[in-house]
């Protein structure tokens, strides 16, 4: 989200336009020492970082369709620290913001050290200290790549989200309480974060399955390319009419190799990864459920408040279950709200899944046992 | 006017407006919306009077009022977000046509939305009446670093390539039967978006290439150095000059 003028009062706007000048500035120096590579100097800065900026501004109006017309849209800043480096990243991050700002009135003049601050300086930076960690952590493989582009552009969003706040609080010129804000723009932002991550944990996959070399965050990791030339070359010498399809079968089984290793882990996959995916499933509800829930609004649901206003639920029975040990979201005899609210989340979550699993089940065993469903559900099944 | 060329922001003419040096125009804009933000909400007459001068400014560069407006509509996501602002904000509380909103979330929103519309409105002037090489090379005027203008140039330069790049692929998946309906077709979005980078990446390459073999050595030459001559600096400073002393009214009454 792009701050308009007079959001945020001219001398914190003055004060986070200095942070963004020395940033840039910072990262200028760094962009040369990233992007010269090979002793070929910095004049190669200009035209790649450039060409980088001018991609992520074309990648932020590629639509993520999400589900029913709504559709999201990439920010592109842990992107940018992954694929090209965080300087270069701040840089052309910053770039985008500015031309954003200057030509499509996109933001305003004076917000403009709020935007880089906020959207170019913090998700870039954060982005990328957390991908450095986290690559070092992880064992030294391709996939751990994707796993760390995704955490850190996850936590680089609510991070932006985070220091937005700050700005506010300290220069803000609407009367809404910073805890407000904060709720607000970190709430949303977690939302915006998930997608960002899937995005761009997909797309660095992308171009680390085709060009390993160009993704910054990934250099050292593969190893420099051995020729090997002897076992194939010595038969397919003597035989003048075999050499040719000895020859072709040679770059055939490299590419089949080369096609086939990032395409066996999608089928070998699919068995382990419904009970993961199961399991993690199960860890959320729980998490949701016995932890979070403490912290959700107190106040009736949207439902619940129309019928209280318009007097519905003066004729509303009250429930069967209303004596139940579970009544209203918590667990009869415990005083503690939080532990009371949270146990019941996690029995109902252990009592939602019995029943759900067990209907499954029942449904399944049925199907099966019978004959004519068993026919039709065999060659599915294979 | 032929295609790629110029931005479609801005509007071709020869005002004394269009005129100016470029650096004498973003100096003079800054200094206004500067003005502009620090002025006090309260002084609900001098945002008035800051309209009537971007007006002026809009008469003197003789741009169609419906252009200028059209292009404010860029900023309606801010409209919705300030017209929220009444009913969350605290304080005491206003009942208006049946509504409880905050009397400090009302002028919330009519400070943003004034100052917002108002920066707005000077920055849409400043790119309809200045070309994009013009305005990069007046940020470089105004002691902007040369590599960040490079950039800058570069990045509109292939903008419209790279954007034309994304459509041809998009062109592609269509014509194949793809349409992303959900989450589950991000993949193949994804990819796009990686395959465009590495060819984004790949281009800059080979430009630099190509700009090396033909003399580049890191800076690229200015050769039509513009000055800005008392004149123009004066006709410059009559918009902020006229916002500040607005400014300073709004601060005494």
């Amino acid at each position: 989200m792009h701050v308009p003028d007079g959001f945020i009062n001219a001398p914190v706007s003055v004060a986070t336009g200095a942070v963004a000048a020395a940033a840039v500035a910072v990262s200028l120096r760094g962009a040369r020492r990233e992007l010269g590579g090979d002793g070929l100097g910095g004049e190669r800065t200009a035209p790649l970082a450039g060409l980088v900026a001018a991609f992520i501004f074309a990648v932020q109006m590629l639509n993520f369709p999400v589900a029913a017309g709504t559709s999201g849209h990439l920010l592109g800043g842990a992107l940018a620290a992954i694929l090209v480096g965080p300087y270069t990243g701040v840089l052309c991050v910053s770039v985008v913001l500015l031309m954003q700002g200057v030509l499509f009135a996109d933001g305003g003049l004076t917000a403009l050290g709020v935007n880089i601050t906020d959207m170019a300086i913090t998700t870039t930076v954060v982005a990328y200290l957390l991908f450095r960690g986290l690559v070092k952590v992880l064992p030294r493989k391709r996939r751990s790549i994707t796993v760390a582009s995704f955490v850190s552009a996850l936590v680089s969003v609510p991070a932006a989200a985070l220091v937005f706040t700050l700005i506010y609080a300290l220069g803000g010129t609407a009367d809404v309480s910073t805890g407000k804000v904060l709720t607000a723009m970190v709430g949303v932002h977690v939302l915006i974060g998930i997608g960002e991550a899937a995005i761009t944990a997909l797309t660095v996959g992308a171009v680390i399955a085709v060009r390993p070399d160009l993704v910054y965050g990934a250099r050292g990791l593969s190893k420099p390319l051995e020729l090997k030339v002897a076992p194939v070359a010595v038969p397919a010498a003597p035989g003048a009419p075999r050499t040719e399809p000895a020859a072709a079968a040679a770059p055939a089984a490299a590419s089949e190799a080369a096609e086939a290793e990032p395409k066996s882990p999608a089928p070998a996959a699919a068995p382990r990864s419904t009970k993961r995916v199961w399991l993690a499933g199960v860890a959320a509800a729980l998490v949701c459920a016995g932890g979070i829930s403490y912290y959700a609004s107190a106040s009736p649901d949207g439902l619940e408040k129309v019928a209280h206003d318009q007097g519905i639920d003066k004729q509303e029975k009250d429930h069967a279950a209303k004596d139940s040990p579970l009544a209203d979201y918590s667990v009869k005899d415990i005083t503690d709200a939080r532990l009371s609210g949270g146990l019941a989340g996690v029995i109902g979550v252990g009592a939602t899944l019995a029943v759900g699993s067990g209907v499954f089940f029942v449904v399944r065993r049925r199907r099966d046992t019978d004959p004519a469903v068993t026919d039709e559900r065999t060659p599915e099944r294979v | 006017m032929g295609a790629g060329h110029s931005h479609k922001l801005y509007r071709h003419g020869h005002s004394p407006v269009h005129a100016l040096p470029a650096h004498c125009k973003i100096a003079a804009v800054f200094a206004f919306v500067l003005i502009v933000v620090s002025t006090p909400r309260e002084a609900v007459w001098a945002f008035g009077l800051y309209a009537v001068l971007l007006a002026a400014v809009t008469v003197a560069a003789r741009l169609p009022a419906g252009f200028v407006l059209k292009r404010l509509l860029i900023e309606v996501p801010f409209v919705a977000f300030a017209l929220l602002m009444p009913f969350v904000a605290e304080g005491p509380r206003l009942h208006v046509l049946g509504m409880s909103l905050s009397e400090s979330g009302l002028w919330g929103a009519w400070n943003i939305l004034a100052k917002g519309t108002l920066g707005v409105a000077a920055s849409v002037l400043l790119a309809a009446t200045t070309e994009l090489r013009n305005l990069l090379l007046g940020l470089q005027r105004l002691k902007m670093p040369p590599l960040l203008v490079q950039i800058a140039s570069f990045m509109i330069r292939y903008g419209d390539v790279i954007t034309d790049e994304m459509r041809r692929m998009r062109i592609a998946r269509v014509s194949r039967g793809f349409e992303a309906r959900g989450v589950r077709h991000w993949g193949v979005l994804a990819k796009s978006a990686g395959a465009l980078f590495i060819r984004s990446y790949e281009r800059g390459e080979r430009v630099h290439l190509a700009m090396v073999s033909r003399g580049y050595a890191g800076t690229v030459p200015v050769t039509d150095e513009v000055t800005a001559d008392r004149a123009q600096w004066t006709s410059a400073a009559a918009l902020p000059l006229a916002a500040l002393a607005v400014c300073l009214l709004g601060w005494t009454l």
